[in-house]
């Protein structure tokens, strides 16, 4: 009875780590993302949006708990360097798909890595 | 209290099953919809932690401009996306074993976070005098005006680079060419001539 209680209220008290675990399992959907989709480049990159929200999860958790704003400041940049991100490599899809015609991963394979 | 602990639960499940969603729904459309769920939500989570301006910044960031790219991207590009789809169990299991290990590592140090030298101390949250937005600002641009800055660079970098990669330039169409416009002379473009009597110029020739 006493061990339900002391989980209950583990529970209840919403402290650093249930954020952090939160960011854990999102960064660690975003890494299946990447290795399951081999296919569709499109989900690559929505995976790796996935990965940078984990991240910004955690650095804003930490910066709360901590009681010290540079970790949202420095999750300012890492949206910044998010979106940059985001428009380089939809650039660089929109590109391939009017050179090759498709979005295949196996075809971007020009370059022989 | 409890409150704050049943929506956190409830925000914190619909960001996993909506990214979950992401990586594994069919059609991309609905993936790029299930994107815009997890980045509404992991806003509510920030404003619910107190940072209030990066869960505003984080709306109109994620959903206002990336996804709203992705799903034009989506729907400019016109190919079947079901059949890109096929061979998604072939490489579940390498995934899940990747994806397994990180998992583990992650939480193991998150285990280990509370067992952690006294290297930081972790105070009490006390309530801040004055808004999150205006303590971030009042760092902002002080302290940090050079980072500022840089991210504004890469900004600009990452747009002029957009441009520039998908930037098409068609033969057919007249485009106005300033420089010939400007070095024009006189004597290129302006002749006398003698018209003799009832014969004419021939203009154009």
């Amino acid at each position: 009875m006493f061990q339900i209680l002391k989980v209950l209220k583990l529970m209840i008290e919403i402290t650093l780590a249930h954020y952090l675990f939160l960011s854990a399992v999102v960064f660690t959907i975003g890494i299946i993302g990447i290795f399951l989709n081999r296919k569709n480049v499109i989900v690559i990159l929505m995976s790796v949006e996935l990965i940078l929200i984990a991240v910004n999860i955690n650095l804003v958790s930490f910066s709360v708990y901590l009681n010290d704003l540079i970790g949202q400041v420095f999750t300012m940049f890492v949206l910044t360097v998010a979106a940059a991100e985001a428009a380089i490599g939809l650039a660089i899809l929109v590109v391939f798909f009017r050179n090759k015609g498709s979005i295949h991963v196996e075809d971007i394979n020009s370059l022989k890595g | 209290m409890l409150a704050h602990a049943i929506i956190f639960y409830f925000f914190s499940f619909v960001v996993i099953a909506s990214s979950v969603m992401v990586i594994s729904s069919k059609n991309t459309v609905h993936a790029v919809f299930f994107l815009i769920l997890d980045f509404v939500s992991v806003a509510c989570l920030f404003i619910m932690l107190g940072a209030e301006f990066l869960g505003m910044i984080t709306l109109i960031v994620y959903v206002g401009a990336v996804a709203v790219l992705f799903l034009f991207v989506v729907m400019m590009i016109n190919i079947n996306f079901s059949e890109l789809k096929t061979g998604f169990l072939d490489y579940l299991p390498f995934g899940m074993l990747i994806g397994v290990v990180i998992f583990i590592e992650l939480v193991m140090m998150i285990s280990a976070w509370k067992y952690k030298a006294e290297f930081i101390i972790t105070k009490k949250i006390t309530k801040p005098l004055v808004s999150n937005t205006e303590s971030l600002g009042m760092i902002i641009y002080t302290d940090y005006i050079l980072f500022f800055q840089i991210s504004g660079l890469i900004l600009l970098v990452a747009m002029i680079g957009a441009i520039v990669l998908t930037f098409r330039r068609k033969d057919s169409l007249r485009r106005q060419d300033i420089t010939t416009q400007v070095s024009r002379e006189r004597d290129e473009s302006v002749e006398l001539r003698d018209v003799p009597n009832f014969k004419g110029v021939k203009i154009n020739d």
